[in-house]
């Protein structure tokens, strides 16, 4: 068994779940014979033909209102938006439609759909190609929002999505797309959505985060530890329906929580995460809960994209501060 | 200078405003005049309904209700030509074609009378239509997408999206009938033309001389129907099916219509339109040529109409009775649906909810 990146776990996900079920197609922009533009269709066409892995027009609108008549018909579309700064005229179909097709018909119609999408900033693209917008979507009811953090979350979180009976956004961080390999069996095995995976156990600091941003939490735990503080990393995956849970259990033991995340403060996901801290965590907190996210400011151009994005610095000095609390 | 593509619309018409044939090449399901009947019979109790609903309204018995008064030719037309195994994507006042699909009056009543149950048409087809969409045009994408998931099936259905001339303009309309231009794919987009997009009139609603036309620059079939005469509809409906379901491709109707009424019980279009274009209006309207008509071949008279009436009204006010005697659901189902299995949070939200119907604070 070959070690693949997170973007060849894409892959190889809907390469497994297309093998599986005839009812699985692909359809986006360059999907077809130039398998994406960061190459997470390579190859489907060739094996699985026109049809199923569907070159779209150029039509973000109209892909995802085509992603939700399909999905409504019995099949399961897995649409690509080609960068998550592109899928503005997606979320009306989005909200409108795929999140609430089974409320309104009371479970006449489904819309078991998944819309992957590359995400965040730190690969030098232009402008509206770097985007960490996941807040947008994590107040939307019946709508799950999924990011994973590594090849072997890639294959098994996007294997559930594409199984799950509800519309998924999948956000694939681009950043640590090709940032390592590890060997992920094409077994088919999904991982469960809905859960937070606690990544490092450690018991002086909670850090919260998902997508690209494990990176430099694990990074900053290995900092902290060399000082001999002991931390624990959390990455949430699942945003949205949130399991709250594995963060109460986690602060309930450590009693100082650090989230981290690559989309603007005010309003980020964090914010969610931090008063839900406050309403039902408060009495096992030893410090003030720290936020580090980007600022509210658009994302830079790509000279100081970096500088927007939270540093494993900026983690260190954050978890320090909880642990001077008390 | 050489021509690089030129083409025409053609405007289909059997019947004039007065019920008189302009054609002899009668199509097939005409000259059966026991199949007209029917037809005649579902637009007339479709106007009964309307009517219904309207009074239900402003004795305030329903909420904001979208009225179908003047659309009952081209309404009845599309759901009478489509066959069952084919989907429709509806806006929200195409009444006609739903009811000959199995939507009832009473899920019309509960949809605007604020009860979701409304959409969860019972029975067949229509329980595999889409239901009411509200922001406009969106749906024409779930009818492509439809499509598309036929063609990848090899079935041989046809996917049809209705929306009005205010519709035709937004990107959703043309980003569906590309989608299907580009592919082949199995759709039929029919854009009923009534004139008003609430106050914005068809001439400052587009520059294109036709709405049909639109369908040109996608690749499409496109013709232009007298929106009135249910056997134009019928016939342009037929053909384009055929030609989806065939593989040829799709098809832009145009049925040319007016708005008799308001654009909903909310508006009052005096406001923005002349009585007297209201009055000419009603010169054309779709019952009273095919009443016409019919009755020229002897197969209606006024015993007939006085009877079918009659039953319209005993169908409707059973209707409304059912409607008006279901309870509103318990809180609970503002849940249950909004996943296919509740997540944790949202168990605990609905505990609360359980709690505060029984008292708790």
């Amino acid at each position: 068994m070959a070690a693949i990146t997170l973007i060849e776990a894409v892959t190889q996900a809907l390469a497994y779940e297309m093998t599986h079920d005839p009812s699985v197609v692909v359809l986006g922009e360059d999907v077809g014979v130039n398998g994406g533009v960061f190459r997470a269709t390579a190859g489907l066409s060739a094996r699985f033909g026109e049809w199923r892995v569907y070159d779209t027009p150029l039509d973000e609108m109209g892909i995802a209102g085509v992603t939700v008549g399909l999905a409504a018909q019995g099949m399961k579309p897995v649409a690509e938006a080609q960068f998550e700064g592109f899928i503005y005229p997606m979320m009306e179909q989005i909200v409108c439609h795929a999140a609430r097709m089974r409320n309104r018909t009371r479970g006449r119609i489904t819309c078991p759909a998944v819309w992957r999408a590359p995400w965040g900033g730190g690969i030098h693209a232009p402008e509206h190609h770097s985007e960490a917008n996941e807040h947008l979507f994590t107040n939307v009811p019946g709508l799950r929002v999924v990011l994973p953090s590594s090849p072997a979350r890639a294959y098994g979180l996007l294997l559930a999505a594409i199984r799950d009976p509800d519309p998924v956004i999948f956000f694939e961080p681009k950043r640590i797309y090709r940032q390592y390999k590890e060997e992920v069996p094409d077994d088919g095995e999904a991982l469960p959505l809905d859960v937070c995976f606690v990544l490092r156990d450690g018991s002086d600091v909670t850090l919260v985060t998902w997508g690209a941003q494990v990176k430099e939490c694990l990074e900053a735990a290995d900092a902290l530890a060399a000082e001999g503080v002991s931390v624990e990393v959390i990455d949430v995956a699942t945003l949205t329906p949130l399991d709250f849970d594995t963060i109460a259990e986690s602060v309930h033991k450590t009693g100082r929580c650090v989230i981290v995340h690559e989309a603007p403060k005010t309003a980020g996901f964090g914010a969610e995460i931090a008063a839900r801290l406050a309403e039902e965590c408060i009495y096992d907190l030893l410090a003030p809960v720290e936020r580090v996210t980007a600022y509210d400011v658009h994302t830079p151009l790509y000279r100081l994209e970096m500088k927007q994005m939270p540093s494993t610095a900026q983690i260190v000095a954050a978890a320090k501060r909880t642990l001077a609390a008390s | 200078m050489s021509i690089a593509a030129s083409f025409e619309i053609e405007y289909l018409q059997y019947l004039d405003a007065d019920g008189k044939l302009v054609r002899k090449d009668l199509p097939e399901f005409a000259k059966n005049l026991d199949h007209m009947v029917e037809l005649y019979k579902l637009m007339v109790s479709t106007r009964v309904f309307d009517t219904k609903s309207i009074a239900l309204q402003r004795t305030g018995k329903l909420g904001t209700y979208a009225s179908c008064l003047g659309h009952e030719a081209a309404h009845v037309g599309v759901g009478s030509s489509m066959k069952p195994e084919d989907v429709l994507a509806p806006s929200y006042r195409e009444y006609g074609a739903q009811l000959y699909r199995g939507v009832q009056p009473r899920d019309v009543y509960m949809y605007w009378g604020g009860d979701e149950r409304g959409n969860d048409y019972q029975k067949e087809p229509a329980r595999h239509d889409f239901a009411w969409s509200v922001p406009i045009a969106t749906q024409c994408l779930h009818a492509a997408g439809s499509a598309l998931a036929f063609k990848i099936r090899g079935e041989k259905r046809v996917a049809v999206c209705m929306i009005g001339d205010g519709g035709s303009s937004k990107a959703d309309f043309y980003g569906a009938i590309n989608f299907a231009g580009a592919r082949d794919l199995p759709l039929v987009a029919v854009i009923v033309n009534n004139q008003w997009a609430i106050s914005v009139p068809r001439r400052i609603q587009s520059g294109a001389k036709t709405l049909a036309q639109k369908g040109i620059a996608a690749g499409l079939f496109c013709i232009q129907v007298d929106g009135n005469d249910i056997i134009a509809v019928r016939k342009a409906m037929e053909d384009a099916l055929e030609r989806a379901r065939s593989g040829k491709g799709g098809s832009v109707l145009e049925l040319v219509t007016y708005r008799l009424g308001d654009h909903t019980t909310a508006d009052d279009a005096r406001r923005y339109r002349e009585a007297d274009e209201v009055k000419d209006a009603w010169t054309r309207e779709p019952i009273k040529r095919l009443r016409a008509y019919l009755e020229s071949k002897k197969a209606w008279d006024e015993k007939k109409e006085e009877a079918w009436k009659h039953e319209c009204d005993e169908w409707m006010d059973n209707e409304v009775n059912s409607y008006l005697e279901t309870k509103a659901q318990p809180i609970e189902a503002i849940f249950d649906y909004t996943f296919a299995e509740l997540p944790a949070d949202l168990q605990k939200q609905r505990a609360l909810a359980l709690s505060l119907e029984k008292g708790a604070h």
